[in-house]
């Protein structure tokens, strides 16, 4: 597979009013055309910068982020960003949050789209709902239609799920793998949650604490769909968490 | 027979306020029947006060006079403030060099401006439709202002993100996001109008609720009529504010008081 994203000795460092803080430190890697990673670290490690970074947002103060071997010149369409927060506009509803992103259709189309996409997400009836008459679990699903709907070649992941309960975390999970069965994309994906990193990913890389830098690589050898309680992935996971030191 | 649940409980909640309304009638009603007053009206004098003016055209076209110049000058301060307020939001530039200059004239009472307002636009109706538009144009460009200064980056981040034009930018994501702030500021803006006009027609004008109300009291005493102009603006006041309350209704604002 060719390299999709080269990350390259990046380093960020913020100042602060108690002085300079080293937030990142020599990250390094690459992501394989159509590839899913996880980047798994503590709390506070640097994760979110890490991944601001690669998606354009940010700039590093050393080091570099390549895409398809052009180096990135902030943020497009190309790569969508999903954070935990989440961006679903509130002001507009379901569809049109949908048909934000696509310029260059017309009109009758967009919307065309955009109910195709509200329906690979289950939303289907939900078209004209204002996000505030949505649950939490429905308005990620908008967030990740909303990113399909431009049909990006990455999708940057920043805990998409982590402000969810575990049930519809798993559902989240569940429904991302399917849509990945049927639309490639390359994923970046950060989260604090290890099961969630096996469940997902190809590989996974291991943060330290900050200044963040990869500790360890595991490669994920689990066909889909995965079980989780099984032996071998329960083996995984207590080996990725001894990295954490846990 | 017997009434519905709902304007049971809508009765219920204006009662206090309209026994407290009926009391303070009664008391101002039984002091100037004790005190005798020759020239402090009863509440009946200023019903029937009013009514007479009502009837030979005056109270209305007072009432008419005021509203159309609140009208003009409200709009007036709207079209300008609200445009401005988006543009010193989002370039820093115009916000550094505009802040100051309305941050110090901002604090200047309206009232202030009536000599200048009397030497550039004379007695006529332009007068008070400057001192309005003065009055209500910076609360309104306060708050557009700050409403996109506090527009939540991830919204930025996101439209950024979609690459979508400088006209999607502001017409799906921006002025959205700012709307209910600049609703917030055009109800404070006909608040200060509405205080302003009536003070303006008092000191430079022959017509209007303000005019009303200084010509009752020079015209023989008629303090019934004051009072009745008084009131009158108090209710025209509310209804205005109500009318811009009904904005704070409308599906592309309904998210900001979702929860």
């Amino acid at each position: 597979m060719p390299t999709k994203i080269s990350v390259k000795d990046l380093a960020k460092r913020f100042v602060t009013d108690q002085g300079s803080l080293q937030v990142v430190n020599g990250v390094s890697f690459d992501v394989a055309d159509g590839e899913f990673v996880a980047i798994v670290g503590p709390s506070g490690c640097g994760k979110s910068t890490l991944m601001s970074i690669i998606a354009g947002f940010d700039r590093p103060d050393r080091g570099s982020v390549t895409v398809d071997g052009a180096s990135g010149k902030g943020p497009s369409s190309k790569g969508i960003l999903i954070s935990q927060q989440g961006s679903v506009f509130p002001w507009l509803n379901v569809r049109q949050n949908l048909m934000f992103g696509l310029n260059d259709h017309a009109p009758s189309d967009k919307e065309e789209i955009a109910d195709h996409y509200a329906a690979i997400v289950g939303l289907k009836g939900f078209e004209k709902s204002y996000p505030h008459e949505l649950s939490g679990g429905m308005l990620k699903r908008v967030e990740l239609a909303r990113a399909l709907v431009v049909k990006p070649e990455i999708l940057y992941m920043d805990e998409p799920f982590s402000a969810l309960d575990a049930l519809m975390s798993l559902r989240m999970r569940k429904e991302l793998l399917r849509i990945l069965a049927v639309e490639r994309h390359t994923v970046v994906l950060i989260t604090h949650d290890v099961e969630e990193a096996i469940h997902l990913a190809d590989r996974i890389f291991v943060l330290s604490t900050r200044p963040a830098t990869i500790q360890a690589t595991f490669e994920v050898p689990f066909e889909h769909p995965r079980k989780l309680s099984s032996p071998a992935v329960q083996e995984l996971r207590e080996a990725i968490l001894r990295e954490l030191g846990v | 027979m017997g009434m519905s649940g709902a304007a049971m409980s809508k009765l219920k909640q204006i009662l206090p306020a309209a026994t407290v309304i009926a009391i303070l009638i009664a008391m101002w009603w039984l002091v100037v029947v004790a005190t005798h007053s020759a020239i402090f009206p009863t509440p009946w004098q200023v019903v029937t006060g009013t009514l007479e003016l009502a009837r030979d055209g005056t109270l209305w076209s007072d009432i008419g006079a005021s509203l159309m110049r609140v009208g003009v000058g409200f709009l007036l301060a709207v079209s300008i403030a609200v445009p401005l307020g988006l543009w010193m939001g989002w370039i820093k530039g115009a916000f550094s060099t505009l802040n100051p200059i309305f941050q110090i004239l901002r604090p200047i009472s309206p009232i202030a401006w009536i000599p200048i307002a009397i030497l550039w636009f004379g007695v006529g109706d332009a007068s008070p439709i400057f001192l309005i538009f003065m009055s209500s144009v910076f609360p309104m460009v306060v708050q557009t202002t700050a409403g996109v200064h506090t527009i939540e980056r991830r919204y930025l981040r996101a439209a950024e993100n979609f690459g979508v034009s400088r006209y999607t930018l502001f017409s799906r994501v921006i002025i959205p996001a700012v709307l209910p702030q600049i609703i917030v500021g055009m109800r404070i803006g006909l608040g200060v109008a509405w205080l302003v006009v009536v003070a303006a027609e008092m000191i430079a004008l022959r017509s209007g609720l303000g005019y009303l109300i200084i010509d009752s009291r020079n015209a023989g005493n008629r303090y019934d009529l004051v009072i009745g102009s008084m009131v009158i603006i108090g209710l025209i006041g509310l209804s205005l504010d109500g009318a811009m309350r009904l904005m704070e209704g409308f599906r592309l604002v309904k998210w900001r008081y979702a929860h």
